[in-house]
């Protein structure tokens, strides 16, 4: 295979794999706070890193859905 | 002063970005060897790929941080710069420039004034807009470092040294694709690290409406206060608005930018080019949620005292604003993910300018003076080395943007010396066969001088002339006014001059225009593309989108 038809990793994988890790990152500290709750910020009872993250995760799910998790080169 | 502590998680989350953009350079220098893989991402990308980058290229922090903090200080009118300060530009992009920036494959905008006139006028417009280049990426790294040293008490030396150095690795390593892709993250970063502070600063204030309905005129009317300048924080009437925005700087930026045009010149076939523009439409039509709607919660809850801009130069710092409600709502891990979302901005908005100056350097100013014979492997390594003069450059530059109040009045300023003649220039090149070479070149050239000796006498001067009276809605008292109506005088001046030079010298003959001008450039076939998939169609649509927002915001 020469390098002019090589294919690589979508965009989307690469947009799927950064919202994933983030997702993770934002929603452990979400489930952190259930059990010792935030209080310095002004909205921190609605734990918004929690459904914040979940969210993160779905769109993380979708993108890397779109790229077959990585199989689908381009 | 530092107002945000970070903590372990936050760090987590900023040093992994750091590892995936420079991960992303790594990976893509494999499929970067050819002049067209490192300057035109090697003209790969779908419609979808090429319109978030094309998007991306202009939301920068630059564009959220620069417009929350102009919200606070001019209101709803900053949606002006979202809706008719876009989006009639950049579906005229795709409908009707686009097709003659594409088929001639050129590589730059000045690449297409070679074609369309001669040597001189592209050397001119390229010089210009490189210039124009490394000052926006100077105050990229500059508003970068100030905002980290103010908000966080980063020091600004360290904070402009590494994220230069990481901007520097990625573009030399992958060029163009390496910006482009890194800059698609970069937009969902944006999106999700940001949108969150517009939510929930809704959500505190008691929704949109209640928000709205407790704003004075001036702050949340879109057009009912635009007939008076003094009715509005703008100080600009409909008129300023139209032709100064709407008109001139809009179409000014969104058609002859080459920052932006260059990444719907990386989709793969003229549709997907056409199409870029339209499909960044409605991202861009979106944006003033953030924006606009972060910005008017953080004026409410100023005005109440629930919060306090930080000062610069003994001055409010509007654009402080977001920095505060991050603070106001994020906590530990979030704020990692709100400030890597203005890293990521600040870092993919110099990089955007980097790889569009290498390319415009390379070819248009390089190849063209230095080394009329450079081979592709040669113009290569060329824009490698100059993208790490490029960041030096920007580095140098970073410390002049100190002198303006408000960003967004530095960078608008910026626009109506280069953008706003040069749409003159390419609007009688592309509708108008009899444009001269010498009319388009000493019609940009006066053009320019004039945008920049109209701002040096406001800005320097003090010099109480009266015809800038006429010129102003109120001369020197609002920056912004100001620049709307710069950019449309230049943009006369350039158009006037361009025109009665164009009767009096020599047109190229028809034969040379093929490609380049409208009326000598065979039609796209499209008859074979149903209609829900047309170009026209989604711009129609987006039209109908953008009216009636500014009707429901009126």
């Amino acid at each position: 295979m020469t390098e002019q038809n090589m294919k690589m990793f979508s965009i989307w994988f690469w947009v799927g794999l950064v919202l994933g890790i983030y997702g993770l990152i934002i929603t452990g500290a979400g489930v952190y706070y259930i059990f010792n709750p935030e209080t310095k910020t002004v909205l921190g009872h609605y734990n918004p890193s929690l459904w914040w993250g979940l969210i993160m995760l779905v769109f993380s799910f979708i993108f890397l859905a779109i790229t077959g998790f990585g199989k689908n080169k381009v | 002063m530092a107002t945000i502590t970070l903590e372990f998680i936050d760090w987590l989350v900023i040093i992994l970005y750091f590892v995936t953009i420079i991960g992303i350079g790594l990976y893509l220098k494999k499929f970067s060897n050819t002049g067209d893989d490192f300057f035109l991402a090697g003209r790969r990308n779908n419609s979808w790929v090429a319109g978030l980058a094309f998007l991306s290229a202009n939301l920068g922090a630059l564009e959220i941080l620069g417009w929350t903090g102009g919200t606070v200080k001019y209101g709803m009118f900053v949606a002006h710069f979202y809706w008719i300060g876009a989006i009639p530009a950049m579906l005229f992009l795709a409908l009707y420039m686009m097709p003659f920036y594409y088929s001639s494959k050129i590589h730059s905008i000045p690449g297409y004034l070679l074609l369309r006139f001669d040597e001189k006028n592209r050397r001119l417009n390229a010089a210009s807009f490189a210039i124009m280049t490394i000052l926006m990426s100077g105050i990229n790294l500059y508003l970068m470092a100030i905002v980290f040293h103010i908000v966080l008490g980063w020091n600004m030396h360290i904070s402009i040294w590494v994220s230069a150095a990481a901007v520097a690795a990625y573009i030399t390593l992958g060029g163009l694709l390496s910006a482009i892709l890194t800059e698609i993250v970069q937009f969902f970063l944006i999106w999700f690290g940001l949108f969150l502070v517009a939510v929930l600063g809704i959500i505190e204030v008691g929704g949109i409406d209640n928000l709205l309905n407790s704003l004075p005129d001036s702050m949340s009317a879109l057009w009912s206060t635009a007939s008076d300048h003094s009715a509005n924080g703008m100080g600009v009437t409909w008129a300023g608005i139209i032709l100064g925005l709407g008109w001139v700087l809009s179409f000014g930026y969104w058609t002859t930018d080459f920052l932006i045009v260059q990444r719907a010149f990386s989709a793969k076939d003229i549709h997907a080019a056409r199409n870029t523009p339209i499909i960044a439409s409605f991202f861009k039509m979106i944006l003033p949620i953030i924006v606009v709607g972060a910005g008017l919660v953080a004026w409410k809850l100023q005005q109440s005292g629930q919060i306090t801009f930080l000062e610069k130069n003994g001055h409010i710092w509007y654009d402080s604003a977001l920095p505060m409600l991050i603070a106001r709502y994020y906590p530990a891990g979030l704020v990692g993910l709100g400030i890597t979302a203005l890293l990521a901005g600040f870092m993919a908005g110099q990089a955007g300018n980097v790889s569009a100056f290498n390319t415009v350097w390379t070819y248009d100013l390089y190849r063209s003076i230095f080394k009329k014979d450079a081979t592709d492997e040669h113009l290569v390594r060329v824009g490698r080395i100059t993208t790490i003069v490029g960041i030096f450059l920007s580095i140098l530059t970073a410390y002049w943007a100190m002198a303006f109040e408000s960003i967004m009045d530095y960078i608008q300023a910026i626009f109506t010396w280069v953008n706003a003649p040069l749409f003159a220039t390419m609007l009688l090149a592309m509708f108008w066969r009899r444009t001269t070479s010498a009319g388009a070149f000493w019609g940009l050239l006066t053009g320019m001088v004039t945008s920049f000796s109209l701002f040096l006498i406001l800005k320097f001067g003090q010099i109480n002339i009266p015809a800038l009276g006429f010129l102003y809605d109120e001369a020197g008292k609002y920056d912004m006014s100001n620049n709307l109506w710069r950019a449309w005088w230049a943009w006369l001046v350039t158009l006037v001059l361009t025109f009665v030079i164009s009767l009096v010298t020599t047109p190229k003959p028809e034969s040379e225009l093929v490609g380049l001008v409208k009326g000598l450039t065979p039609k796209l076939d499209m008859s074979d593309v149903p209609w829900f998939r047309k170009p026209v169609f989604w711009a129609a649509v987006a039209m109908v989108c953008v009216i009636s927002l500014n009707i429901y915001f009126w």
